[in-house]
């Protein structure tokens, strides 16, 4: 029954998903809610959250809002379901050529200004580059937020910064966010709930 | 027109010899290759010489269609080997050997009912030289922008998905890259259209001022040659170049290099 429940009124379901010849892997999250994903290097946190975005062949289903991915083009879907890979790329050379408008609300609270948008993106610092490619994903307005490892190159202030400004996402967007991270504190921290990737497929744990 | 004896092609090959002899004094290690290459290029010729006598003496549409069919088949091997990393299965011959076809073909076939108007339109006397230099250009250029094509998209494949990513459709995430290869497989038709006359004297005109016709109807002709290889490139660049971006991706818009094989040494 519970499980009726949750699958009744879930933002992103996953339900036994196969990629690369790993899997089954379920899960689902609310509307709003944020659940952070943790698992050893190469159990396979990256590929999962290629295969939601449907950037990977796959088998089994993912639902957005009960509705499956093959319903939506794979554009549509990906703007939707939006991923934030550990490492960002950049292929103009300005900052602002990569953003679908020059107006973008999430620069002044990640401490950039308009400014930012004249950069050059081969003077940006790695952690720059991890900030100013949240900034552009969030332009989409995605209703998923699949983030792999979002904070990895970042200092403390700015760490602060993301996560308050994805809490503000979430709350005022009600998206739903899969938070990957190695650091257990900020696990705890951004996560309702939590969840471990393994050999054998996704598991619950308490934080 | 001076006819050629078989004295004055062996002191030509007199020529050949001493190089090869010079190469083996100095040990260049090139005297091999250059014999085989000497021999091939008697041998090949011959060949397509005798070929070329039997089908002026009977014209026939089957004949002609049949070397035209070897012709492409041939460029079309000389394209996939080209590649660095090409489509696999049938994809890696058929998608630039398709091109050819459709460009190359259908130029060819539209120049002699119109522009050249021969008479059957397949008379071979022309019909072959002038499909064989619309395939000869067409092949470069189309194995210069496949090439280029897929080696770009195997180096740059973190910046494709990251464009799919953000919801780009897969014919934008590749667009850069395509424009590219369009250029690398145009320039060299580009080139020699502006280099024509000051540079070099383009080799069909050459051969027919050695076998007498007047420089301006010469002149003429390779106009008209230049345009219409310079169309089939074009033409054909574009085809293949279309073929292999949609190629590289699935329907889902996910990058798939696993079409492509592994780097050739």
């Amino acid at each position: 029954m519970v499980e009726l429940e949750r699958l009744h009124m879930s933002a992103l379901n996953v339900i036994d998903l196969h990629t690369h010849e790993r899997g089954p892997y379920s899960l689902c999250i609310a509307p709003g809610e944020c659940v952070s994903l943790r698992g050893d290097s190469g159990s396979g946190k990256s590929l999962l959250l290629r295969a939601i975005a449907d950037l990977d062949p796959h088998d089994g289903q993912v639902l957005l809002n009960d509705i499956s991915c093959t319903q939506f083009t794979a554009p549509q879907w990906r703007k939707q379901v939006a991923l934030l890979p550990a490492e960002s790329q950049w292929w103009q050379d300005e900052v602002g050529a990569h953003f679908p408008i020059e107006e973008c609300p999430w620069l002044e609270p990640l401490g950039f200004d308009t400014e930012t948008m004249h950069w050059q993106v081969s003077r940006l610092s790695s952690g720059e580059k991890q900030r100013l490619a949240l900034a552009r994903l969030l332009m989409n307005k995605p209703r998923i937020l699949l983030l792999d490892e979002p904070t990895a190159s970042l200092d403390n202030d700015n760490v602060v910064a993301v996560e308050k400004l994805i809490e503000k996402y979430r709350c005022d967007t009600a998206a739903a966010v899969l938070w990957v991270s190695h650091d257990t504190q900020q696990a705890a921290r951004v996560g309702d709930r939590h969840l471990q990737l393994t050999t054998e497929g996704i598991r619950e744990y308490a934080a | 027109m001076i006819m050629l004896s078989a004295v004055d092609l062996s002191l030509a090959a007199g020529l050949v010899l001493a190089m090869a002899a010079l190469s083996w004094r100095m040990q260049l290690g090139l005297s091999g290759q250059l014999l085989i290459a000497g021999t091939r290029t008697v041998v090949q010729l011959l060949l397509i010489g005798l070929v070329l006598k039997a089908l002026f003496a009977n014209v026939d549409l089957l004949w002609v269609a049949g070397i035209s069919l070897v012709m492409l088949l041939a460029a079309g091997r000389e394209v996939m080997a080209r590649q660095q990393r090409r489509f696999t299965g049938w994809w890696g011959f058929g998608m630039g050997t398709g091109a050819m076809f459709i460009s190359s073909f259908a130029i060819t076939i539209l120049a002699l009912t119109t522009m050249v108007a021969t008479d059957p339109w397949y008379d071979p006397q022309y019909a072959v030289p002038l499909l064989g230099m619309l395939l000869g250009n067409t092949m470069s250029g189309i194995a210069l922008a496949l090439d280029r094509l897929t080696t770009t998209a195997w180096q740059q494949r973190a910046i494709i998905e990251q464009r799919l990513m953000l919801g780009a459709p897969r014919l934008d995430a590749i667009a850069e890259i395509r424009r590219e290869a369009m250029r690398s497989g145009m320039m060299p038709i580009i080139n020699s259209m502006a280099a024509a006359g000051l540079v070099s004297l383009p080799g069909m005109m050459t051969g027919q001022i050695l076998a007498g016709t007047p420089p301006l109807e010469a002149v003429k002709y390779q106009i008209l040659i230049m345009f219409l290889i310079s169309a089939g490139t074009g033409f054909g660049v574009t085809a293949a170049l279309w073929l292999a971006s949609k190629r590289l991706f699935d329907d889902r818009h996910r990058l798939r290099l696993d079409k492509l094989t592994g780097p050739r040494n």
